[in-house]
């Protein structure tokens, strides 16, 4: 964390909004993520989290603002209007999607082998022998057994699949994650092991990621900054441990005081 | 035109038709591999005998062309002889089995054994012209990944044939690069056949059912797929013909009895019944043949 001085922040947003007709998705969304850091947005259904995530990795137009992100190539620029090219390549490479529900992020008829390796044949891996030793590598670091390289998605368990996503995504040493509900539907012991798995890997890859949960345990584990929203806007930003114990919005006063107590 | 039927125009489909279609093969022959959609007519043949096929063929046949038509290498199967028939009557050409001497060849599933020479035209019948299909069920995202040249995904397809069998198991409708840009299906052509698009003639690819028409325009460069570790290997079946002895043709395996007897022959029978006709002799050919 000592170098975020010497490095412009690694995206930048300004004045996103996302309307539904007269209904708002997201409006007014300013924030920078600096290289290592991760932030989480946290609200309830329908508070706007997952457009917003999804306008920031280019899978929605915002209707307004901007999305700056710091290519490799030409330095901060607006994702909204490269060119769709240059933005599903940087889809590939630098960026990666965990979704929710892994069967989105999973080609489901294809072997674990090959879902991993996929990225790496998009940008022009032609050995199947590194390609594959690739592939086995990254299982481990997932924590899947090698055994499996062959076996397809569907006879995998809820947190393999969860797992071998994680691992399809991060293959091409993407520099941001986007993750939506990366834990949402699986059971706690899972979650616990998978939320472990992910800050191993952020913390040693050095990645960025942008948690969406509505999980306040997540984002106690994951995230170094929160913001948190509702109704489409946020009410509420800072540093994760400050904003979950000394919550100054009403509204997330009331969130941080609905989670359940074992 | 003698001896055609009148109750038809010209080789069946009506002159605006047969323009369209035209557009769309001059449109497929300048951008070579790209599918470029076309209104399929009704044909009096059932969708997957080769409807697209033969909407292409009787847009490029004039009066003086001569006709052949082969199905897995045969002049002499159902498929062929109906189509050759239904060209007999509606345009009055000429037909042969010969491939040397045809102007126009519409296949199913083959290339003939003889190199094609300029001047002819081979047209493929197409079941599914998206070589993406099965990797990418949206017609949408394909259309995308071809625009953006995304191709990553056939090369999955085959990592799996290697990681499932050990080799690439694809043994035809082979996927290849044409001239570097287009990634695209050659039809359910055997893998020995992929060496041989790179050839003088014109290949015209109609896909009835899909409503595309691709093309190929004489010496276009056609590159089969592969990994480094894992060439491309344009396989046949390791024997000899049993009628005519060639080594150098593809092969169908007949089963000819019910105790394991079998026998290899050339599917392209043509190129059988000329090489028997000039004395050549394989292992199970009878001695009054030919």
């Amino acid at each position: 964390m000592s170098n975020l001085q010497e490095s412009g922040p690694l995206l930048s947003v300004r004045d996103v909004a996302k309307f539904y007709g007269a209904r708002v998705g997201c409006r007014d969304v300013s924030f920078d993520l600096w290289p290592g850091e991760v932030m989480g947005i946290v609200g309830e259904s329908g508070s706007g989290k997952t457009t917003l995530l999804n306008c920031l990795a280019g899978q929605l137009t915002p209707d307004h603002g901007e999305v700056l992100f710091d290519t490799r190539t030409d330095g901060l620029k607006d994702t909204v209007r490269m060119s769709e090219p240059e933005r599903r390549m940087l889809r590939r490479t630098d960026w990666a999607f965990v979704h929710q529900h892994a069967h989105e992020g999973l080609r489901m008829n294809v072997s674990a082998g090959g879902n991993v390796g996929e990225r790496l044949m998009a940008v022009g891996a032609r050995n199947y022998g590194q390609i594959r030793e690739e592939a086995l590598d990254w299982l481990g670091r997932v924590e899947i057994s090698g055994e499996r390289i062959d076996d397809r998605p569907s006879a995998f368990s809820g947190g393999m699949r969860q797992r071998l996503q994680i691992a399809r995504n991060l293959v091409t040493g993407p520099r941001l994650v986007f993750m939506d509900e990366p834990t949402g539907g699986l059971d706690v012991s899972v979650q616990a092991r998978l939320l472990d798995l992910l800050r191993g890997l952020v913390r040693e890859m050095g990645l960025s990621a942008i948690i969406v949960t509505h999980d306040l345990a997540v984002v106690r584990l994951l995230a170094d900054r929160l913001m948190v929203m509702k109704g489409g806007e946020v009410v509420e930003a800072g540093l994760t441990d400050q904003v979950l114990d000394d919550p100054q919005h009403g509204y997330t006063q009331l969130l941080v005081s609905s989670v359940l107590q074992v | 035109m003698d001896g055609q039927d009148q109750a038809y125009n010209f080789a069946y489909l009506d002159e605006q038709t047969k323009r369209m279609i035209r557009r769309a093969i001059l449109k497929g022959l300048a951008v070579p591999g790209y599918q470029v959609p076309f209104a399929s007519r009704e044909m009096p043949m059932p969708y997957g005998w080769g409807t697209g096929g033969v909407q292409v063929s009787a847009a490029v046949m004039v009066p003086e062309d001569r006709f052949k038509v082969i199905d897995q290498g045969a002049d002499d199967t159902t498929n062929a002889v109906s189509i050759r028939k239904f060209f007999e009557k509606t345009a009055g050409v000429a037909v042969t089995e010969r491939t040397g001497e045809a102007t126009v060849i519409q296949t199913r599933h083959r290339i003939p054994e003889e190199e094609l020479g300029e001047g002819q035209v081979l047209v493929y019948q197409v079941p599914i012209p998206e070589p993406l299909r099965f990797l990418e069920p949206s017609e949408v995202e394909t259309r995308k990944m071809h625009a953006l040249e995304e191709y990553g995904l056939m090369h999955v397809k085959l990592y799996e044939d290697i990681a499932r069998h050990g080799a690439i198991s694809t043994a035809y409708a082979y996927p290849v690069k044409v001239e570097g840009r287009y990634v695209m299906d050659p039809s359910p052509i055997p893998k020995f056949d992929n060496p041989k698009m790179e050839m003088a003639a014109v290949q015209l690819f109609g896909a009835g059912r899909e409503q595309r028409i691709y093309a190929l325009p004489p010496y276009t460069k056609v590159v089969s797929l592969d990994f480094e570790d894992h060439p491309f290997d344009p396989s046949k079946a390791d024997h000899p013909c049993d009628l005519c002895g060639a080594e150098d043709s593809y092969l169908d395996e007949v089963i000819v009895d019910d105790a394991g007897g079998r026998m290899f022959v050339c599917s392209d029978t043509d190129y059988c019944g000329t090489r028997q006709a000039n004395g050549h002799r394989g292992a199970l050919a009878a001695e009054d043949a030919a």
